[in-house]
């Protein structure tokens, strides 16, 4: 199982999580119901004290070795320096404002992105949207830093860029319209309909 | 009686009758529960403006971002400073006393703690209230000295008001710790070293090791009792944690008196990344070693108080109170998994595989606690096992939304979104551990206000599901918001998220009325003439509470008069 973007993790993590919501609910409330009866009721299973701490040890640490097997960007994100990126860009931000390349900056399908981002003044965060305003991907920008983020685009996209971390009021103007967002910040191009060459 | 009568007089609570230490933590209970009103109307107005201006019934000065994000800063710390922790504080200086059976060490400084939490909490809402100070209670360097966009004279209101806090909160440290190790009544022959090692919960886990190596237990009656255990433990986060933000205030303040008086410091030349993870250390003590660690200790003393049996599998929670202590001092990396210069390896172990721990410990505790229930069944449905299972409901959904989150490949899309605040935080704070603390409310009730007839009962219940539905809700419509790409400290004005964010704010609105439902039940129970009363001199001066018989002489100088 590979996710090839983030709409198709958090789908699967939307998924996963509700059902695990309602399930610890569900037990919570049927324990809860069964602590008032008077008639003793039968377990619906036993599961062992040690097979539970087993189980949670399980669910910790097994949910890791998951995501870096079913995640691409992690192992890539771990290993960015010894990757050679098909196409490197360099952008700046200082007070609100970015400092980009040529844009859009049009991308192939299937290529190794490496995007550097620095701050002058303040932390601010760096995150591309969709047109309809799920996140791609974001990192923070530390000033003094050299914040960078390795990306392979498997499916077509029209991005907008905005910062994700907070870096006072002054990212606004008086109607509260967001001065940090460029709309149709990048492009990605070359891909087949279901993603991917 | 008439509902104006009952509303000045209450049921039967009579203020005169109370104790010192009766008081003094009523007091802050009062002044915990206002601030819980002012936070719940300030989410309020913040989950409105996420509505958009299209929709939201709100002044449009509120869509403004120096309004908005003034409120954002001021949000957190009346919630966990004003509200949380002056709650925390007056029941742990109440059931110190009451569990060691030794008077509180000094009621002074428990007035001294919550005066200084509410002049210190009212001072930094000011700041953000009329200077429209907002860096946020991250505050992420440089930007509280960043004097372009914010006030100096702001700034340096909302420092001293949280530095008020922090003393306030070395004054509560000192008096749970000077009472714990008081050799006074049941500790008059215990050694400082017996009552350190059973403090950091050592003896139960030499008592486990004693089982396997099939020796005797190291020590049959631990010296203190195991919620007593849990308070010492998570005090020692809190003090950290106290060192840090006041570390990090202190840091702030002298650059913006440096500012005032014209001198130009280099905001660089303090490194952004080192202060974040500094800072990071100390405020994740307060969620993941504080709260955690406070938490269980308040289930085990639920569940041992409302079934009247010993706690199931003792010894593990002692000895799994002793292994959070290694864990929440490793984790805060997991707030930097999303930054890029931040070492792999400290993402790896720190922000990964030791905040996985969490979810053993706090696992544990849930057993235990449950089992401890089950065990005596059948139980009645009062209100505080309610609540207690309301608060356990809340971490079983927020402990494992955290570590969803704390995963270097799941964090780099949710980092910073509704997610983290709604699914994750807000549920841990709203459901788990207020619906702990209103357990804890409804079993201390007749011991701190000498059995005072609560107003209506049918108000609790009604407040019960009100938060309950309305906590989950909110965090729950958060949370998919924060999936759908919504960032968590960001300005949307054109209602891009609803109609998530219209569930969200009828959920908040269940919330405050909860809050407005509880407030008007309370002020029916001890009447407006009581609520008063509680603010006067007590005529008990006793700092104890339950203490029929003399207390042996004490070996302590502080306690020998």
């Amino acid at each position: 199982m590979t996710f090839s973007n983030s709409l198709e993790l958090l789908s699967f993590h939307w998924v996963a999580y509700t059902i695990y919501a309602f399930m610890i609910i569900s037990i919570v409330a049927w324990f809860g119901y069964n602590l008032g009866r008077k008639e003793k009721v039968k377990s619906i299973v036993r599961i062992p004290f040690y097979g539970y701490m087993a189980f949670l040890v399980m669910a910790g640490v097994g949910h890791h070795i998951f995501t870096y097997n079913a995640i691409p960007w992690v192992s890539q994100d771990i290993t960015r320096h010894d990757v050679k990126p098909d196409a490197e860009y360099d952008i700046e931000v200082a007070d609100h404002k970015w400092k980009t390349p040529k844009l859009p900056i049009v991308v192939q399908c299937g290529q190794k992105v490496m995007f550097n981002v620095y701050s002058k003044d303040l932390t601010y965060g760096f995150g591309l949207f969709r047109q309809d305003g799920t996140m791609v991907l974001q990192m923070q920008v530390d000033p003094g830093h050299k914040n960078d983020i390795l990306w392979t685009f498997n499916h077509n996209g029209d991005f907008d860029l905005t910062s994700t971390e907070y870096s006072g009021p002054a990212q606004y103007d008086e109607e509260g319209n967001d001065l940090m967002l460029i709309k149709h910040f990048m492009k990605v191009v070359g891909c087949e309909k279901g993603g991917e060459k | 009686m008439s509902i104006k009568e009952r509303l000045i007089n209450g049921t039967d609570f009579d203020p005169d009758s109370l104790s010192a230490l009766q008081k003094v933590t009523l007091r802050a209970v009062v002044m915990s529960f206002l601030f819980y009103g002012l936070v719940a109307a300030e989410g309020m107005i913040m989950r409105m403006v996420e509505t958009g201006k299209e929709v939201a019934p709100i002044p449009k000065m509120f869509f403004h971002p120096d309004h908005f994000f003034a409120i954002m800063t001021a949000h957190p710390i009346v919630g966990i400073f004003g509200s949380t922790y002056q709650l925390v504080f007056a029941a742990f200086m109440f059931l110190v006393p009451y569990l060691t059976k030794k008077p509180l060490y000094s009621i002074k400084l428990a007035n001294y703690v919550w005066l200084l939490i509410t002049v210190g909490t009212a001072l930094a809402w000011f700041a953000a209230f009329a200077w429209h100070y907002a860096p946020l209670y991250t505050l992420y360097w440089p930007l509280p000295v960043d004097t372009k966009q914010f006030s100096e004279i702001g700034g340096i209101v909302f420092i001293i008001g949280v530095a008020l806090i922090m003393l306030g909160t070395f004054g509560f440290i000192y008096n749970i710790y000077a009472t714990i190790f008081a050799r006074v009544g049941v500790h008059k022959d215990k050694t400082t070293k017996e009552l350190l090692i059973s403090g950091f919960g050592i003896d139960g886990m030499l008592n486990l090791v004693n089982k396997l190596r099939g020796k005797p237990p190291y020590s049959k009656e631990p010296a203190l009792a195991l919620p007593v255990v849990a308070i010492f433990r998570g005090t020692v986060d809190t003090f950290l944690d106290a060192v840090v933000i006041l570390g990090a205030g202190i840091l702030v303040l002298v650059y913006l008196i440096a500012d005032v008086s014209g001198a130009n410091w280099d905001m660089h030349a303090i490194d952004a990344l080192l202060y974040k993870n500094w800072f990071w250390w100390g405020l994740d003590l307060v969620a993941d070693g504080l709260v955690l660690i406070y938490v269980a200790g308040s289930w085990y003393l639920l569940a041992t108080l409302i079934t009247g049996q010993k706690l199931f599998m003792e010894n593990v929670a002692r000895a799994a109170l002793m292994l959070e202590l290694l864990v929440s001092w490793m984790v805060w990396s997991h707030h930097l998994l999303s930054d890029q210069p931040q070492p792999e390896m400290m993402k790896l172990i720190s922000g990964e595989m030791v905040t996985a721990f969490e979810l053993l410990t706090q696992g544990l505790a849930l057993f235990i606690t449950l089992v401890t229930l089950w065990k005596a069944r059948p139980l009645k449905m009062t209100m505080e096992l309610k609540y207690l299972l309301g608060g356990l409901v809340g971490f079983g959904l927020a402990v494992p939304a955290g570590i969803i989150q704390a995963d270097m490949g799941l964090n780099r899309v949710l980092h910073n979104t509704q997610w983290i605040i709604g699914a994750h935080v807000h549920i841990a704070i709203i459901v788990g551990l207020y619906m702990t603390l209103y357990s804890a409310l409804y079993v201390l009730w007749p011991l701190v206000t000498n059995n005072t007839k609560l107003y209506s009962h049918k108000l609790s219940n009604l407040h019960f599901w009100l938060h309950l539905i309305g906590g989950i809700g909110m965090g729950a419509f958060m949370g998919m918001a924060g999936l759908d790409g919504m960032l968590r400290r960001h300005l949307y004005v054109h209602g891009e998220f609803n109609p998530l964010m219209i569930f969200a704010a009828i959920c908040g609105t269940m919330l405050l009325a909860a809050w407005a439902i509880f407030l008007y039940n309370i002020v029916m129970s001890v009447g407006i003439k009581g609520l008063l009363g509680i603010f006067k001199p007590a005529k008990d001066p006793s700092a104890t509470y339950g203490l029929d018989e003399e207390l042996e002489p004490a070996d302590d100088p502080a306690f020998a008069k």
